[in-house]
């Protein structure tokens, strides 16, 4: 549990920190809250020699809700968005998932930027964002972009972001309608066995929205439109959530871990999906 | 003379036997000002840590140190060629077997110690080990053992003759090249007799998995050898000091008195830090070599991986009973899997530990135990985790026998018990396989278990929610978790147990000081039980001083009396009985001390909570802060100076606390997820030193109980790889996951103890155990279920309801 030796840096702007990645390439790796690299270094599984740390850098701490988005900064805690009140009011579904992660201690620690930005399948803010169709802004040297949520995995610790980027902020699209996330863990700093992201509006009955994702049940996040789909347009009664399930099913590709085989994943998955949207749809 | 407080006041004033005295402890512990092994710095102070094996079973064919060398800040890499000439590359185990310290051409399970890496500081010595680099070729691995029983690979060629025979080992003959020993306890030709002909027999075979005590401190040790006068000085992680010292002594060479072992604080020990460990060894010859303190701390996954599993025990069971259910026999044979080398930690006599107390609580006629130890390709331990030597794995054995018949008699598991329990009346009971329980009264305990939790109540609940749940109304299933568990505890009498040659007796030695407060040191080590606070208790109602007044002391061997440590619930049984009786001599002396301060004749006084008075004369009285100044500055005639005493307990038999435990489980049959709705813990530990202790064991005891059930194991693929080697995978349960107990007792004092008092840490794990598993089980009964395996976590539950066929 001892890193191999690293150089440090805490650079005040983020020219500071694109420079030093420019200078190291992908020997340089910048971190926010540490809760995912500062272990991987310690089992000697990442390999940094040059570590940037982004807390001296400002501007990403920021919360701004307007009328259409809500931005977040990069380096806002989960447990700035526990606690943030006008979050929990217009985003309730962020508050219901961060406080499923982990536990207190690792919630003041761990930021949503670096939540998204590691590409790890366990975490559960990438699901929840491509569920609420939020993008990401990254910085380089050659400027700032802007990557849809829902386009930003590629596999396992893979993502669309350059070795030069940086993530500095999540924007979500305001959320309407009802809302659920609902996650099945063996216990408190779990990451899921199965877990399910819903947003869904009803409009005098009818669903007439839907966006569903699911986390840690695929070598990345899962965004099943065609699940969302199969509920737009019905009264979300029993056979429509068949359909959903069955879609979301074949989107997934769990593997057989310690939390259990495949089949058993699947099924779960099937069973945290019908909960998560029944749940949704009575806040629709 | 006219008393100025009540008798009462003074009893209260004591904070004697009963009172539930704060834990004087805690202050330190609270504040983060414990003293831990890995808080020891000392000058110029090395740190010493592993290469370990990534392969269950290799040759080693090199190893190359030189890139290692270079490392800056590594100072020496030692590998077995470098301990071999001082006959250090292999140590004795406390099974009579011995084991590498480090890898003799080969190893034998994945994190195997390899080369021991020194250097100047922890993050030097893990750049040194990046750079060993040693050469493996890959054997086969065994990690069943029905399969190493049966497979021509040998997992230990030191242990085969040159003829290919198979030579006898520590506990008799070998059957095969991967066979340690059999162990037999009770009749066998009676037994199978009983079974062949009963009217009803149930059997089963069940897996103990294995897992790990995992206490929250890691394994360590600072070994210091001072050149100049010649004595070495270890400090670590020990739960039995003065036998580390013993054996130290008897590897090393180094005499006894030259060698001093200090336990400072232990943060949990749970059976991880009996046994000794390489990174022992290895920093002791890495002190000598170096001429400076050497360090080696474990982290987490070499605490899960290398040191002290517990359980892994395949066991089969037949038990008979007449149609009424009176049961007549009970069969059971275990296949253990020890690992790579035989460190299980018990008395040398019993290679399978106390597992013939299998026939639990129940009046059993006839009995018969065989134990097959086996090496596999894992990890050596075999401790206790938090239980008396293998009894967790006997009072799981028979209380899922008894689940079993009852399903077999259609009978509930309830009345089955009650109509089998030794009666109280039968005390001392000579049990089938050998042993004699001091007392019990089962009937009360178990009637009052049954009568708090309306058991009527919940059956009916149950039968209503199988209906509600056939219908369609419900998908949880409600499971009702019995147990009724009897330990044995308190090794233990000199006559029959011993660790390595060491009796097992223990030790407290008493000092009064002039102005009436004491130390006492005992030989046992607290580990988180609150020594500190419940001897103080039994002494100051022994002894008449306020426990405030008094310090207790244990874990040095140059100041502690000797005793063999603290663990399977020992320290109250034997050293608390140690402690009693010193606590007779000091009161013996302090009676004739009063009686010539009073002027009356020694048999004319009498001792009355902090006094002693003249018998008939109450206002005539020595207190014992009195009598302590006058022992030390009135010259006595025929009485030495001074008060101070020392006893060695040689328990006359072991102690045998027991309990009822009832848990009531909701099941989600679709996510495999438990909800603990209530668990009862009825204790009945004898006579209750200090009643919020006990309470505090209980809860940690029943928290490590529902690990263990729900989820927590030692896992290995084919090849050997440790699957659960970080507390991601391995289930420490948090608060969150941790129902509240209700805990409750009943009092039935040990006869041969001195103060009645039988031991209770380990209890409600032992007891515990079965109750949560056997409430996962009550619940799929109604639908079929005889017996699933722990560990119960959700997709095991899961595949329960599944093979069922209760999904769609």
């Amino acid at each position: 549990m001892i890193p191999a030796a690293f150089e440090y840096y805490r650079p005040k702007d983020m020219a500071g920190v694109l420079s030093i990645l420019e200078e190291h390439g992908d020997d340089a790796r910048v971190m926010a809250g540490g809760h995912s690299l500062i272990p991987m270094m310690k089992l000697r599984m990442a390999d940094v020699p040059h570590l940037i740390d982004l807390q001296d850098v400002g501007g990403m701490s920021e919360i701004e809700i307007d009328a259409d988005a809500i931005k977040i900064g990069a380096l806002v805690t989960q447990s700035d968005i526990i606690d943030n009140a006008a979050l929990a009011d217009v985003a309730p579904i962020l508050r219901e998932a961060a406080l499923q992660i982990s536990d207190p201690q690792v919630r003041y620690m761990g930021t949503l930027g670096g939540n998204v930005a590691n590409g790890d399948p366990g975490n559960d803010m990438p699901g929840l964002m491509q569920c609420l169709d939020a993008s990401f802004t990254v910085v380089g040297q050659d400027g700032e972009r802007v990557i849809p949520a829902r386009d930003f995995y590629e596999a396992a610790y893979v993502t669309a972001r350059e070795d030069g980027e940086v993530l500095t902020a999540v924007t979500i699209p305001r959320p309407k309608g009802g809302h659920a996330y609902e996650k099945q863990k063996r216990k408190i700093g779990d990451y899921a066995t199965a877990a399910a992201s819903v947003q869904i509006v009803n409009d005098g009955g009818k669903c007439v929205s839907a966006a569903i994702a699911m986390t840690n049940l695929s070598d990345t996040p899962v965004f099943s439109k065609t699940a969302g789909d199969a509920l737009v347009g019905t009264s979300v009664d029993d056979a429509a959530l068949k359909i959903a399930v069955a879609a979301m099913l074949g989107d997934i590709d769990p593997t057989e871990d310690n939390r259990g085989p495949v089949a058993f994943k699947n099924h779960v998955a099937g069973v945290i999906l019908r909960r998560a949207i029944a749940r949704a749809w009575s806040r629709a | 003379m006219k008393d100025e407080i009540t008798r009462e006041e003074r009893v209260d004033n004591l904070k004697g036997m009963g009172c539930s005295r704060k834990r004087v402890e805690d202050a330190r512990f609270t504040q983060g000002k414990g003293n831990y092994v890995d808080d020891i710095k000392l000058d110029g102070m090395l740190f010493g840590d592993f290469v370990r094996s990534p392969y269950a079973h290799a040759r080693v064919k090199s190893i190359n140190k030189d890139t290692a060398l270079k490392v800056p800040g590594v100072l020496a890499v030692l590998t077995a060629d470098d301990l071999r000439p001082l006959g250090l590359h292999w140590m004795p185990t406390l099974a009579g077997d011995k084991q590498m310290v480090l890898a003799d051409g080969k190893v034998l399970f994945q994190g195997q110690e390899v080369a021991f890496v020194v250097a100047e500081d922890r993050y030097a010595a893990a750049d040194g080990i990046e750079a060993v680099e040693v050469e493996y070729e890959e054997l086969p691995v065994l990690v069943n053992p029905f399969e190493a029983l049966k497979s021509d690979v040998v997992l230990r060629e030191d242990l085969v003759a040159e003829d290919g025979s198979i030579p006898a080992g520590a506990h008799g003959p070998r059957k095969h090249h991967n066979h340690i020993f059999t162990w037999e306890a009770g009749d066998k030709a009676p037994t199978e007799e009983v079974i062949a002909n009963a009217e009803v027999v149930a059997e089963e075979t069940m897996y103990y998995h294995r897992t790990h005590p995992c206490p929250l401190e890691t394994c360590g040790c600072v070994a210091s050898m001072d050149k100049v006068n010649g004595k070495l000085t270890l400090w670590g992680t020990f739960q039995a000091p003065h036998a580390i010292r013993t054996v130290v002594s008897l590897i090393s060479g180094i005499e006894e008195h030259n060698i001093r072992v200090v336990s400072p604080d232990i943060g949990g020990g749970f059976g991880n830090k009996v046994g000794a460990y390489p990174g022992y060894v290895c920093s002791v010859v890495a002190s000598i070599v170096t001429g400076k303190p050497v360090k080696w701390v474990e982290d987490r996954m070499d605490n899960l991986m290398t040191t002290a599993f517990a359980r892994d025990y395949h066991m089969t069971g037949k038990i008979s009973a007449t149609k009424e259910g009176k049961i007549t026999g009970l069969h059971c044979h275990v296949t253990a899997d020890h690992g790579g080398f035989d460190a299980c930690a018990d008395p040398t006599k019993f290679p399978a530990g106390f597992m013939n107390i299998c026939t639990g609580s129940y009046d059993i006629p006839t009995a018969f135990l065989e134990v097959d130890g086996v090496y596999t390709n894992k990890a050596p331990g075999g401790v206790s985790y938090r239980c008396s030597f293998r009894v967790t794995e006997a009072v799981y054995f028979i209380e899922r026998m008894i689940e079993v018949l009852a399903i077999k008699l259609n009978m509930d598991a309830a009345e089955l018990r009650r109509i089998n329990f030794i009666k109280k009346e039968q005390f001392p009971y000579k049990a089938a396989l050998g042993w004699e329980y001091d007392s019990g009264d089962y009937h009360t305990a178990w009637d009052k278990a049954l009568k708090t939790v309306d058991y009527d109540g919940l059956r009916a609940e149950q039968a209503q929610r199988v209906e509600d749940f056939k219908a369609g109304k419900t998908r949880k299933l409600m499971g009702i978790g019995l147990s009724f568990f009897t330990e044995i505890v308190g090794a233990g009498p000199v006559k029959n147990c011993d660790i390595l040659g060491l009796g097992m007796f223990d030790s407290c030695e008493i000092r009064i000081h002039p102005t009436g407060s004491a130390i006492a040191r005992l030989g046992t080590i607290s580990q988180g039980q609150g020594h500190a606070t419940t001897f103080a208790q039994i002494l100051a109602s022994e002894i008449g001083l306020p426990a405030d007044s008094i310090t207790i002391e244990e874990g040095d061997t140059d100041t502690a009396p000797y005793g063999l440590g603290t663990y399977g619930s020992r320290s109250t049984p034997v050293a608390g009985a140690a402690t009693a009786m010193a606590g007779r001599k000091i009161r013996a002396k302090a009676q004739m001390i009063a009686a010539y301060l009073l002027e009356v004749h020694d048999n004319d006084v009498e001792f009355d909570v902090d006094r002693f008075a003249v018998k008939g004369a109450p206002e005539k009285f020595k207190t014992m802060k009195e009598i302590a100044f006058a022992a030390y500055n009135q010259a006595i005639p025929g009485l030495e100076p001074g008060l101070e005493a020392v006893s060695y307990y040689d328990p006359p038999n072991m102690t045998y606390p027991f309990g009822a435990y009832v848990c009531v489980m909701d099941i989600d049959v679709d996510t495999g997820v438990p909800e603990i709705r209530r668990f009862y813990a009825l204790d009945d530990c004898g006579t209750r030193i200090n009643p919020m202790i006990i309470e505090g064991q209980v809860h940690g005891g029943l928290t490590e109980a529902l690990a263990v059930a729900l989820g927590q194991e030692i896992a290995y693929d084919d090849m050997g790889n440790v699957k659960t080697g970080t507390l991601m995978d391995f289930f420490l349960p948090t608060a969150w996951e941790v129902p509240n107990y209700e805990t409750d007792f009943t009092v039935t004092p040990s006869p041969h103890h001195p103060i009645g008092a039988k031991g209770v840490g380990e209890s409600p794990h032992v007891g515990g155990v079965p109750c949560f598993s056997n409430a996962v089980q009550d619940a799929f009964r109604p639908f079929g279920n005889t017996h699933t395996n722990m560990p119960h976590d959700h997709w095991r539950i899961w595949r329960t309801a599944n093979e069922l066929g209760l999904h769609d």
